[in-house]
């Protein structure tokens, strides 16, 4: 199945991807080829499979309430690209 | 004929629980650090770092779905909400979608005019976002702002209850709101503070014909922090879509950001582009199948639930007083005053009222005292009842030493006293016995003065009707 | 060669008794492994950065760069994170500093662990030590190079859908990606959450199993992992009651070399000759529809994990005007082609209205492979396969067809799907490449995979040193 150059820019912004024109031709070629040789997944009748979204048959994995020793200021900010006083400073949301 | 319009209204509300820990991560719950002291790998989303949720925060949610007569679910998990924004550091909220851990459940809502059922859709848990705050800089470009963020509240636990669309009255809906938080904060889960946040809620309203079922477009109203703006919001908000309608116009589906001191609710900035959440199953995480036994022992810890002592409280009480005591959490204190002897409804007004005023925590006050003081309201001078009741919620507080100054209504000792203010002042006895009654009140307090206000105001005014009558 | 020690030969086990007997200092062993780096790594471009002191007292290990060090910059291979230093170590790091493993480096891989050739690198390929114009196969090509070089006595991969068992097999060494949920994944840089798992890279079996008991097990700070079994250390090479299955559908794939095919042939020969019973057997859907089920999973989980990439508490930031413009800057900036595909394809496969179609399928189609597996594995204790149809490919020759470069992990892709171990053991040479051969079993199966491998390693006496290094 082929996939629009609109669906390539429309997807690209929900993952918050700037795309150039050249980009976006060339995903689009890539994508629409990928996406036909994964499509093959609605060749199986699947109407009373359920879906695993867990390998494994875990369930109640928990944690008690009680708390551990945070970071320090300087641990939380170490890698923080622009750092305002106690606080991370990002261009305006 | 003119049509008659039926509310439609349903609220989401947020109520972030008081764990000791976040609700995937063991950082500290709760304010007062200094920013970005309350984090970890995990609420800072550094890579490779994972959720582990945290166990009270899903009997708590499991209590409370419990209280909504919920039925709990026998598996419940976690999905992933992606959007970003500086404030959600893994650009995904961990939440429940479709298979969330309470459903089905009722709130019933005592009126004046009878019971009103509502239901819940849903109580599921989620993380909480952190905190943006927005600042002006200054520089080149005029207006220019940034985003400031602190991580400490990004991922406290947070309950979110969806009533269904089946409240047809403002006044339903804040006492919903009301008894909701009551049930909460006894529950023990949540402070409930809407001025710290600590419960936030969202409504969506749209109106339709009496009578018929269809759902028309719902807005949906933000930002309200009391239960009264709540109810002038709703109330304004139906008014507007009535009118529209009667005008023949339609109702655009947005969000009002709600504004008391404004007549109108301001539409808010539309997004850029639809959301698409593409929730999915949270792979980090593994299913929760909670045990009946772990059902059971929490059904255990809840006890007599609002709704239930309204009902009981207003056979004895009307409604409204009833009402007031319960969502208030007075109740109880005034249970054990009436236990200790006092009379029903003055308790409840005294706590109604004097009480409410003063701010106290109800939890903190002692019963036993409380009930001595009640017992001697009519005993004591007001200044000195006012007074003890300042203090009812002072540890170790005794109402011993308020209920000494008993206010003097022996006649022998009051007597001489109203006979000096009489012989005092003669052109005031004059004008009252030529029918200016209204000058008792003057004689009353002259007596009262000399007196320091330790008279009995009562005993004092028979007295003086007496003497100046004879 | 420092102090007499021959890394492209010493195993970890015997490096460790070296240094337990005191013939050899940790330092010394370190060293010598440092001065094979400094001597070899220019060529083969196996390390993304090098530790410059040893920080333990046991034996040497290489990281795969996805895997967290506290102190040491972790890249995952990305622009995104080229300046990431972590202020934690993942669970995997610290087990093995907890057993006084000494840290040489970080390898390469394809960023984010996205591909089968380490081309996809950000800061450039590795090159195969067998052929230097040959990849190393991928995602950790660095960690397979390092280790069948002589450049680090075993290592650390991540194999998501064959990123540790086929480097192994390209490069001729021994790899697990062990049975999901045994190894914890936390501080490893996530990839897709359901798939990840941290697996050994080593000289032989027995190295294999030793670094496995040592990494494995429950870790609290990852909700996926559960208790593991205890791991037997693998003796002898009898093989008798052992049954084992012959995929069709995977020894027969399309393009299967003749060397490949014949150097399996020969190995399950041997095992014959060793006791264990072999048979022919299908597993069509997994084989058929495991891919495409793999290309929808993990991109969707991917292009979630990845969404924390957003330069606001650490890695790459680029100017924007606002939030949203410096997140989309960063993002394209940060990312290499293959990580945006990726992220572009699971963002698709969510999407409202695509989901039902195309993740929701996925995860039924994976419940498919599940049974099919569940299945065989009432028969048969191991399944028997290539690991991959070819031998190394040349550097550049799939780099331009993602599509081709998907299908190098056709024969790893169904055991992951199913969360099933899986050891691929060198079993001999095609035109002078080493051939891998993949032991897929239950889950938990890892002895048995173990106890296979070592009696054909025994009995294939495959020579691990690369011809043109011998």
């Amino acid at each position: 199945m082929a996939i629009t150059k609109e669906e390539v820019l429309h997807v690209a912004r929900l993952a918050r991807l700037e795309l150039n024109d050249a980009e976006v031709e060339r995903f689009q070629g890539q994508l629409s080829a990928i996406l036909e040789a994964v499509g093959k997944v609605a060749e199986l009748d699947l109407s009373d499979v359920p879906p695993t979204s867990h390998p494994l048959e875990v369930s109640n994995a928990w944690g008690e309430d009680v708390p551990h020793t945070s970071l320090t200021q300087d641990e939380a900010f170490a890698n923080a690209p622009e750092r305002d006083d106690d606080h991370f400073r990002v261009p305006p949301a | 004929m003119s049509t008659t319009w039926e509310p439609v209204i349903g609220l989401e509300i947020h109520v972030q629980l008081k764990t000791a820990t976040k609700m995937f991560c063991r950082c500290r719950n709760g304010y007062g650090g200094e920013p970005n002291t309350q984090t970890c790998p995990v609420c800072l989303a550094f890579p490779g770092a994972l959720p582990v949720p945290n166990r009270r925060a899903i009997e708590e949610t499991i209590k409370l779905g419990l209280a909504l007569e919920c039925t709990i679910a026998d598996r419940a998990i976690f999905h992933r909400k992606n959007y970003f924004y500086p404030d959600l550091p893994k650009a995904y909220q961990i939440s429940q979608y479709d298979e969330p851990l309470c459903a089905n459940g009722r709130l019933v809502v005592p009126t004046a005019d009878g019971e009103v059922e509502i239901g819940i859709v849903r109580a599921h848990l989620e993380e909480d976002a952190a905190k943006n705050v927005h600042v002006a800089t200054s520089g080149r470009i005029q207006g220019a702002t940034a985003t400031l963020v602190d991580f400490n509240r990004g991922g406290s636990p947070l309950v979110e209850i969806v009533t269904a669309p089946n409240i047809h009255s403002a006044d339903v809906a804040k006492r919903f709101l009301q008894l909701l938080r009551q049930t909460v904060v006894e529950l023990g889960l949540s402070d409930a503070e809407l001025d710290k946040g600590s419960m936030r809620f969202d409504v969506n309203v749209s109106v339709r014909p009496a009578g018929s079922d269809e759902l028309r477009t719902r807005t949906e109203l933000k930002n309200m922090n009391s239960f009264n703006f709540a109810a002038k919001g709703i109330e304004r908000e139906i008014a507007r879509q009535i009118k529209i309608y009667e005008n023949g116009g339609t109702v655009d589906q947005e969000t009002l950001h709600f504004d008391p001191t404004a007549e109108e609710s301001a539409p808010m900035r539309s997004k850029e582009e639809a959301q698409d959440y593409r929730y999915f199953p949270e792979p980090d995480l593994v299913p929760l199948h909670p045990a009946p036994e772990m059902i059971e022992g929490l059904r255990g810890q809840i006890g007599e639930l609002p709704t239930a002592r309204i009902r009981r409280i207003a056979n004895t009480l009307s409604f409204y007083d009833a009402d007031v005591l319960v969502t208030g959490g007075l109740d109880r204190l005034w249970a054990a005053v009436v236990d200790g002897g006092a009379d029903p409804k003055e308790a409840a007004n005294v706590l109604a009222n004097a009480f409410v005023a003063t701010g106290i925590n109800p939890s903190a006050v002692n019963p036993e005292e409380f009930t001595k003081l009640v017992a001697s309201r009519s005993e004591i001078p007001r200044a000195v009842f006012d007074d003890a009741l300042s203090h009812v919620g002072d540890p170790g507080f005794s109402a011993e030493p308020y209920v000494a100054q008993k206010a003097v209504s022996d006649a022998s000792a009051l007597e001489p006293v109203i006979a000096a203010v009489i012989e005092a002042n003669p052109g005031q006895v004059e004008q009252y016995r030529g029918g200016k009654q209204g000058l008792l009140g003057f004689f009353v307090g002259q007596v009262m003065k000399e007196t320091g206000g330790s008279a009995d105001p009562r005993v004092v005014s028979e007295l003086v009707r007496e003497q100046l009558g004879a | 060669m420092s102090a007499g020690i021959d890394t492209l030969r010493l195993t970890a086990e015997e490096a460790l008794a070296l240094v337990e007997s005191g013939q050899v200092s940790s330092v010394e062993l370190w060293q010598a492994y440092r001065d094979a780096i400094n001597e070899h790594d220019g060529e083969l471009h196996a390390f993304l950065t090098l530790v410059d002191e040893p920080d333990g007292s046991g034996i040497p290990i290489a990281l795969k760069d996805v895997i967290s060090t506290r102190g040491v910059r972790t890249t995952a291979a990305s622009k995104i994170l080229e300046n990431y230093v972590p202020v934690f170590d993942a669970t995997v790091a610290a087990k093995c500093r907890a057993a006084g493993m000494t840290l040489l480096g970080k390898t390469n891989t394809d960023e984010f662990a996205m591909g089968s050739s380490t081309e996809n690198s950000a800061y450039g390929p590795t090159h195969n030590p067998w052929d230097l114009s040959r990849v190393p196969g991928g995602s950790g090509g660095g960690s397979a190079a390092a280790v069948s070089a002589g450049l680090a006595p075993w290592a650390l991969g991540s194999d998501t859908g064959g990123s540790v068992k086929l480097p192994s097999a390209f490069c001729g060494n021994v790899g697990l990606r062990p049975t999901y949920g045994t190894v914890s994944r936390f501080g490893v840089v996530a990839f897709a959450s359901s798939l990840d798992q941290v697996g050994p890279v080593t000289k032989n079996v027995r190295d294999n199993a030793l670094l496995y008991r040592i990494i494995s097990g429950r870790d609290e700070n990852d909700s996926t992992t559960v208790d593991v079994p205890p791991i037997a250390l693998p003796e002898g090479t009898d093989l008798k009651g052992l049954r084992i299955g012959l995929p069709r559908q995977l020894n027969e794939v399309e393009g299967i070399e003749p060397g490949v095919k014949a150097a399996c042939e020969a190995a399950l020969a041997k095992a014959e000759e060793l006791g264990a019973t072999i048979e022919e057997c299908e597993l069509p859907l997994s084989v058929e529809y495991g891919l495409a089920c793999y290309y929808l999973v993990a991109p969707a989980e991917a292009s979630s994990n990845l969404a924390r990439y957003d330069g606001v508490r650490y890695g790459l930031r680029s100017e924007g005007v606002d939030f949203r413009e410096m997140v989309m800057h960063t993002r394209h900036d940060g990312f290499g082609d293959e990580v945006k595909r990726r992220i572009m394809l699971g963002t698709y496969a969510l999407s409202s209205g695509y989901y039902d179609a195309f993740y929701g399928t996925a995860q039924k189609v994976r419940t498919v492979i599940k049974r099919e597996h569940d299945a065989l594995f009432e028969r048969f204790d191991v399944l028997v396969s290539p690991t991959c149809a070819t031998t190394a490919f040349p550097l550049g020759a799939k780099a331009q067809d993602p599509l081709a470069m998907y299908l190098t992990d056709v024969l790893t892709i169904p055991a992951n799907m199913a969360g099933l171990p899986g050891l691929s053991i060198p079993c001999g040479l095609s035109d002078g490449l080493p051939v891998g051969l993949q032991l897929v079993g239950p889950q938990f199966s890892e002895s048995t995979l173990y106890r296979l491998g070592h009696a054909l390693e025994q009995a294939i006496g495959f020579d691990v040193v690369p011809e043109r290094l011998r």
